[in-house]
């Protein structure tokens, strides 16, 4: 008679129990990141910028070394921790509001300047811990407490595309945009987290990886409810696919 | 013959049901009791018929699922 373990949660994370909703998603990416880090050995040398929003916490559930920025600023944070400490893996874990809305502008120029730092993006297309107003990546027609009667293009113009946005700048190595709906999801978002770590780790420059995620207390549905409503209208406003991939196949 | 246990933590799990909604043989249900959270956590009640695949572990967002797997010998 033995025991073995099969699957068991990663020691990059801290056993600090996740302050999100029931059903959110930030928890199951949070693992995957862990996951990752475990399997890189990269503990010890890993800081993590965390964002102004529900993930805000961030670095309270990661064991590795971490600080929170400005709202928009953890990649300019990023940059400055990169740049005095060239040994160490920087990553930054941004919500849309934080990282589409008031931080366009660093995640642009940190992506163009080809920063050696990864960025995890993600997308659930509202704001959620200031209680679900439009974010630049809210759907058109969506319903949220700014847009009670659903988003317009005369009023507040179209969903920002972050991926599209940024694939054409220079210093991008890696840039995928993947979902964490389904289990073989899941597996495909670690790869794509593996390969962007490994970006980094290689110094091919920025990588960012973009994941649609559920929402469901703002969304106004059950946990399970919300994975179909993304399957359904998230997914087809925002392709899932690889857009930037310098990194190859060889890890 | 191996059998396979989901262990979860029933006061980090808040409930959610995607470890429900993603098993593949349906052996796990909300537990009729509450958790020190005020939740229904998921339970496993069919162990025979787990065949410890870990979409649970892989849905689940508060990580409170562990997958165990006992052997009647090393190896089997």
């Amino acid at each position: 008679m033995s025991v073995l373990t099969t699957f068991k949660p990663p020691k990059a994370l801290s056993g600090k129990e996740f302050t999100y909703c029931p059903g959110c998603q930030h928890g199951t990416v949070h693992r995957l990141i862990a996951e990752v880090i475990d399997e890189l050995q990269i503990q010890g040398r890993t800081i993590m910028v965390a964002p102004v929003g529900c993930s805000v916490f961030a670095y309270e559930f990661f064991d590795v070394d971490g600080t929170v920025a400005a709202h928009g600023r953890a990649p300019a944070v990023a940059t400055g921790m990169k740049r005095a400490l060239k040994d160490s893996v920087v990553f930054t874990y941004q919500g849309d509001g934080d990282l589409a809305a008031i931080g366009t502008a660093e995640i642009v120029h940190a992506a163009n300047r080809g920063e050696k730092i990864t960025t995890i993006f993600i997308n659930n297309a509202i704001y959620g811990m200031t209680g679900g107003q439009m974010a630049p990546t809210t759907l058109l027609g969506m319903k949220t407490s700014t847009c009670p009667y659903g988003r317009t293009v005369e009023n507040d113009g179209y969903p920002v595309h972050v991926c599209e946005l940024l694939k054409e700048t220079g210093g991008i190595a890696y840039l995928e945009r993947t979902t964490v709906n389904t289990p073989q999801d899941i597996r495909k978002t670690r790869k794509a987290l593996r390969k962007a770590f490994t970006a980094q780790l290689k110094g091919l420059g920025f990588s960012l990886v973009e994941v649609l995620s559920t929402c469901p207390t703002n969304w106004g549905m059950n946990p399970i409810e919300a994975t179909e409503w993304l399957e359904e209208n998230l997914k087809r406003e925002f392709k899932v696919g690889l857009f930037v991939d310098k990194v190859g196949d060889d890890q | 013959m191996a059998v396979n246990y989901v262990e979860i933590d029933a006061d980090r799990c808040k409930g959610c049901g995607l470890c429900i909604s993603v098993c593949p043989k349906k052996v796990l249900r909300f537990s009729s009791s509450f958790n020190s959270k005020g939740y229904h956590p998921a339970e496993q009640h069919d162990p025979d018929n787990c065949i410890g695949c870990g979409f649970c572990y892989l849905v689940c967002p508060d990580t409170s699922v562990t997958v165990l797997k006992e052997t009647s010998k090393a190896g089997t």
